[in-house]
């Protein structure tokens, strides 16, 4: 089957790939451009462990084609920190212990990085629906929904 | 050495944990995320049929179909003996485990794996699936355990004869065996009883729901070592199942553990790891293979189902004078449910002087259940302490009460021969009487439950290494995977007894070949038997560290003392040095002995038993039949925490992941004994938006048996949430719940049937 040549940015970065027209964008992330902290837990949009953000835009990327990146700028978890510098969020996980097992986690960062660019102020009953699609199975959601309101107040400047 | 009275600076803090970073920036590497040149993609084919006979099996398309490397089906492992071990929580048999992997003359449920290819595409894999041709005689199947027990049931196993009962049957039966406990003389004590409370519970199976699906990488090289890089509960464990149900030996099997995403008990056992050994085996090539979420759903193991009959009596002042319980547990395909646990869980709580169990363990067409969390602990629990609510009612009691009344204590001597030690109930038990929650007022349209739950907690083999490095930095390692934060807590234990802050020690997880024998992660053993194990080898290596401080004073070994990270003279007469510190000694390390290090196996035992109490607040929408928590406190007697945060982490998860069997969880099947609901959207764990915080409120009664005072926490957790939530509901409608889930649809109906 031909291959179809995309053009992209992934992570600020100028990205090319070949990806065949079937083969899902978490696919591509993770067997062919090979950035596999994105992960696959359902690969049906349930679980939200593959969770990306395509031009700002929260979406799983189990739910897109490869082929849908062409032109579009796509971040992954690998790319939430600055450089060595965590984001807020990846650092009020630790602190908070809002992770177990931690492979929910990739995904669970990138939306929650998502909510709070999009509400900077979220309450914790917004912060818990727009979470809503990422499982977690390990914490029980505690300590996840406490980080993050904590890294809200962080981005917001009233905490450190 | 003990540490629990003495002046902790580590343990009890709450550090951020050594994987964390790697965590949170998509590093850390779990079994599907690892590939390696020329690999190919194995993938299996499963039964469409919930009961079929295998008539025969044509790989001969698929094996011609270009980039095919490999085809493998029941002939290519071999047969192994019926023999029952037990490891960790529950029975394992190797010859069904094999069965399990790989189905061989029959198909025992929809979705057992009957063949399984090698592709160098994962396309080209599918694409050989559907070429193997498979003919099968469909036979009838059985679903439901109470059916399954019927004499008339469609029978898995011609061999199983119902094992406990005498004499031996002649008939074969899904019925693998009947457990029986008794403790006093319950028909008697029935006769005392001035209020008996009786019930029918039923329960559903409820899959673990670890979000990574199970994955492996296997090797086979021409010289028949063997390397699988896989997620599980235990490399160990991973490496012996595999040489057993292979006829390799261990020592051709290195294991490397991968970061576990989850397991809850499910990666206890294995599934894909032999099948990629022998696809490798035969193409010669490193074989990949990573389950679908459906075939998670249609092919590994959840607990167990369960129909339960409970009959509680008491005098009218709340003194519980006998209880009998009958538990039918689903197995699954194969024999091995949680019948024991469930047998011994449920009353262990309380102190009663007459009791007997019955207990049965029972195949039918379904996946073979895998541990999960206390193994059989919450679906008795449900049944018991809902009933005992229901008794607190009727007696006109306060449920906090009634348990107070009743509640073991140490001394207190179980149905099944145990005698508590060094329990924490009672403890447990005043938190919850003092705790705002519970001396809160119900809310409005609200109501209250209270449950409460017991697992055993075990011990083990374990061993652990430290290594002082060339700088003076630490390096530790344990043999155990590390699925929830422990190894922030092994490096604690090893700062503590180094007198090191913990930023200087690194803990990892090391493979089978660079650690002694560890048993796997579960039994919530890994703070307890690793954390023993990795104390030990630290406190000999202070040992160490003093004798090279002698070495280096020229002063008798006896006459250092360790405290703070450095060595002194133990006082004046010992001699006036500077103190030196591991970086100093580890300087000197070449010169007084070489190398700095220990390790340790142990046998860990006295694990202590945990208790825990939640109390729930609910309010039921009466038109929908929709449960929402509104406040959830889970208290539980932790011994001591070493990281306080992973420890309500295990609590929090714990109590959501009962709340979602209590709300929603089931597995449901079409009249093809096919499951219709293999997915996330259709099987609906809990999200962020159906919780409230959840509080964990931390009781410290230490053990003595571990030198921080830890016990187990993790299983615990999981024990109450049913019964808490359906004692909330019932008290909220007046309607018993007697049946999970307790969906909407099933609360509407109870409410319809109940008139109300």
């Amino acid at each position: 089957m031909a291959k179809n040549y995309v053009s992209t940015i992934i992570n600020g970065e100028s990205a090319e790939f070949l990806c065949e027209p079937q083969q899902t964008l978490l696919d591509v992330l993770r067997d062919v451009i090979g950035l596999t902290g994105s992960k696959e837990g359902c690969a049906s949009g349930d679980c939200g462990a593959c969770s990306v953000l395509i031009d700002g835009t929260l979406v799983c990327s189990c739910l897109v084609l490869g082929v849908e990146a062409e032109g579009k700028s796509i971040t992954t978890v690998e790319g939430i920190a600055d450089g060595e510098k965590l984001h807020p969020v990846q650092q009020k996980f630790l602190e908070h212990a809002a992770l177990q097992c931690g492979f929910c986690t990739p995904g669970l960062i990138v939306a929650s990085k998502a909510l709070l660019d999009a509400n900077p102020n979220p309450t914790e009953t917004e912060a818990r629906y727009w979470l809503a699609g990422n499982l977690c199975r390990c914490t029980g959601y505690d300590k996840v929904i406490r980080a993050v309101m904590d890294a809200a107040a962080v981005m917001r400047g009233e905490a450190s | 050495m003990n540490y629990i009275d003495s002046n902790l600076k580590v343990v009890g803090t709450r550090p951020i944990r050594p994987d964390g970073v790697d965590k949170v920036t998509g590093r850390a590497v779990f079994a599907a995320d690892t590939r390696v040149s020329g690999m190919l993609w194995g993938k299996i084919l499963r039964s469409p049929h919930a009961h079929a006979r295998i008539l025969s099996i044509d790989t001969s398309k698929a094996e011609k179909l270009h980039g095919v490397h490999a085809v493998v089906t029941a002939k290519d492992f071999p047969d192994i003996a019926n023999e029952e071990a037990f490891v960790g929580e529950g029975p394992m048999n190797f010859r069904d485990l094999s069965y399990n992997v790989i189905a061989r003359a029959k198909a025992l449920y929809e979705g057992h794996a009957v063949a399984a290819v090698a592709a160098t595409t994962q396309a080209i894999a599918d694409e050989a699936l559907a070429l193997i041709d498979i003919k099968y005689e469909v036979l009838p199947f059985v679903i439901d355990v109470e059916e399954a027990m019927a004499d008339n049931a469609p029978i898995l196993h011609d061999d199983m004869f119902t094992g406990g009962v005498t004499p031996k049957p002649t008939k074969p039966s899904n019925i693998a065996k009947v457990l029986t406990f008794k403790k006093g003389d319950a028909e008697a004590g029935f006769k005392d009883a001035e209020v008996i409370v009786e019930g029918k519970y039923t329960t559903k199976p409820v899959h673990q729901g670890y979000i990574e699906p199970h994955a492996c990488l296997a090797t086979y090289a021409a010289d028949g070592q063997i390397t699988i890089h896989s997620s599980s509960q235990g490399h160990f464990m991973v490496r012996a199942y595999t040489a057993k149900l292979l006829g390799i030996d261990i020592a051709n099997i290195r294991c490397t553990p991968a970061e576990i995403g989850g397991g809850f008990g499910g990666k206890t056992l294995i599934y894909l790891e032999p099948v990629a050994v022998a696809l490798s085996r035969k193409s010669g090539k490193s074989v990949k293979m990573q389950m679908t979420r459906e075939e998670v759903f249609r092919g590994s193991g959840p607990t167990s189902g369960a129909a339960i009959e409970i009959k509680i009596g008491a005098k009218k002042d709340g003194t519980i004078v006998a209880a009998r319980e009958v538990l039918k547990f689903q197995a699954g395909a194969f024999a091995g449910s949680p019948i024991g646990p469930g047998c011994m869980c449920g009353f262990a709580l309380y102190d009663l002087p007459n009791i007997e169990v019955i207990g049965y363990d029972v195949v039918s067409n379904r996946p073979k259940v895998a541990a999960y969390r206390a193994p059989g602990a919450p679906i008795t629990s449900f049944a018991v302490e809902s009933a005992l609510d229901e008794l607190a009612e009727k007696l006109g009691m306060d449920p906090l009460t009634l348990r107070e009344k009743n509640a073991a204590k140490n001394g207190s001597k179980t149905h099944y021969g145990v005698t508590h030690a060094n329990i924490g109930f009672e403890q447990v038990l005043a938190a919850v009487k003092t705790h705002p929650h519970w001396k809160s007022a119900v809310p409005a349209g609200q109501a209250r439950g209270l449950a409460c739950g017991f697992w055993f907690n075990i011990g083990g083999e374990s061993s652990a290494s430290v290594h002082v490095n060339e700088d003076g930095s630490v390096s530790a390692a344990t043999g155990s995977p590390d699925i929830g934060g422990s190894r922030a807590s092994m490096g604690m234990m090893v700062a503590e007894v180094l007198g090191v802050p913990v930023s200087r020690v690194r803990t990892t997880v090391a493979d089978t070949a660079s650690i002694g024998f560890t048993f796997l992660t579960g039994g919530s053993r890994v703070t307890f038997a690793t954390g023993m194990a990795v104390t030990q080898a630290a406190e000999k290596v202070v040992d160490e560290l003093k004798k090279r401080a002698a070495m280096i004073w020229e002063i008798p070994a006896d006459a250092v003392e360790w405290k703070d990270g450095m060595a002194f003279p133990a006082g004046s007469n010992a001699g006036a040095f500077e103190p030196l510190d591991l970086t100093a000694i580890a300087a000197k390390a070449g010169r007084t002995g070489g190398p700095i290090n220990a390790e340790v196996s142990v046998n860990a035992q006295g694990a202590g038993a945990g208790f825990g109490a939640h109390i729930c607040d609910v309010s039921v929408d009466r038109e929908t039949g929709h449960v929402t928590i509104e406040r959830y406190t889970a208290v539980q007697d932790v011994g001591k925490a070493i990281h306080p945060s992973y420890v309500e982490g295990q609590i929090q998860g714990g109590a959501v992941q009962g709340i979602g069997w209590a709300l929603n969880e089931e597995y449901i099947y079409n009249d093809k004994g096919q499951l219709e609901n293999p997915g996330f959207l259709d099987y609906r764990c809990p999200v962020a938006s159906d919780i409230p915080m959840i509080e964990a409120v931390l009781v410290e009664v230490p053990n003595p048996r571990h030198p921080f005072g830890a016990r187990g926490v993790g299983e615990v957790p999981i024990v109450p949430p049913m019964a808490a939530i359906g004692n909330a509901i019932r008290r909220a409608t007046g309607v018993e719940m007697h049946n999970l889930p307790m969906s909407p649809p099933k609360v509407r109906a109870a409410l319809d049937a109940a008139g109300k």
